[in-house]
């Protein structure tokens, strides 16, 4: 991979790893917050159902962790497994769009 | 006279460690226990060494499983219940008992363009260079390295990914793109940022630990990751 791609990989894993430290804390403060006083499956799609600042965030999470974790997986398979070339970047990128489509599957199903 | 025992790596890479009683010296160095070793009772050891003082950056050895300057090591820092285990430096090909071959070392110095280009011919005028300014102070960060290649030799990154250009070079890389009078930085900047530069590190920071000279490679790396990222979204990359 050239500087150019190394680069831009670097940036989007940056930029993902900013998203997610919010999206983590709102999600957990969220939860930590709802679920005094006990919860239950109906009452959280009671509150997402239809929600469109629900449907914005989690579409945000989702986006950034099928953009972060395969960038991370990376180097990884690189390392460990001495897995590289383009094989290697073709399962990144259907990893990356099984993690954005099943994520959005679940979030369309929280709101819809 | 109390002994110090010493097992010294012998062969190359299928070799195995030898057994040595050294005399037990003040102020002794790990560097002096090799030499006694290879001057009385086996001239035959093969090590590496020059300056003795820490200047020249040819005797790093690793000494009880990490890579140190063995001259600048005291025996007293080191030793186990007076035992030292005396090994080549780890991720370098090895000749003969201590003797690693440094060429790939030195290689990716070139090929992270670790040579200084500038545009001046000796009829111009001195370049001037504030003593004070952001960019003099990286270059003084960085610039006091030997190459020993104690920070090669204990980054992990290396050890995994033989490509990586490993810390040295891209230290030297970054003390350069620093420098105002060099004019070749955006081909450095596409030499260091590539599938085995820069954005390979994993910031473990193993080679700013063990470096001896004090310098952090790992944040000379980070001002190069920086500095890819501004060049790519200035289109310069």
């Amino acid at each position: 991979m050239s500087a150019r791609h190394e680069t831009l990989l670097w940036v989007a894993q940056r930029a993902s790893a900013a998203l997610l430290a919010l999206c983590v804390v709102v999600h957990l403060a969220t939860m930590i917050y709802a679920i005094q006083g006990g919860l239950t499956a109906a009452e959280i799609l009671g509150r997402t159902r239809g929600n469109p600042g629900w449907l914005a965030f989690y579409s945000l999470f989702v986006a950034a962790i099928a953009v972060h974790a395969p960038i991370g997986l990376r180097p990884v398979l690189g390392e460990w497994l001495r897995w590289r070339g383009m094989s290697r970047e073709v399962f990144l990128v259907a990893l990356a769009l099984a993690l954005a489509v099943l994520g959005m599957r679940a979030v369309l199903g929280m709101f819809g | 006279m109390t002994k110090l025992q010493v097992r010294v790596w012998r062969g190359g890479a299928d070799g195995s460690f030898q057994p040595f009683e050294v005399p037990r010296q003040a102020s002794q160095s790990v560097l002096d226990a090799v030499t006694y070793i290879q001057r009385v009772l086996d001239p035959t050891l093969a090590y590496r060494f020059a300056c003795r003082v820490g200047m020249c950056g040819s005797c790093a050895m690793t000494v009880n499983g990490v890579a140190r300057w063995t001259c600048r090591t005291h025996v007293d820092k080191v030793a186990r219940d007076g035992r030292l285990e005396i090994a080549p430096l780890r991720s370098l090909p090895v000749v003969r008992d201590l003797v690693t071959d440094m060429r790939e070392f030195f290689d990716k110095w070139s090929r992270a363009k670790g040579v200084f280009r500038g545009a001046r011919s000796r009829r111009d005028a001195f370049a001037r260079v504030a003593p004070r300014s952001a960019q003099r102070l990286s270059v003084e960060a960085g610039i006091e390295c030997i190459g020993c290649a104690v920070c090669y030799a204990s980054c992990d990154v290396v050890a995994q990914n033989p490509a990586y250009l490993g810390p040295a070079a891209l230290n030297r890389a970054w003390t350069l793109l620093n420098d105002v009078r060099d004019v070749t930085q955006a081909e450095r900047l596409r030499a260091v940022a590539g599938d085995a530069g820069c954005h390979a590190c994993h910031s473990q920071m193993g080679c700013t630990e063990r470096c001896p000279k004090g310098i952090a490679p790992t944040a000379s790396i980070a001002g190069l990751k920086r500095a890819a990222a501004k060049a790519l979204l200035a289109g310069a990359l």
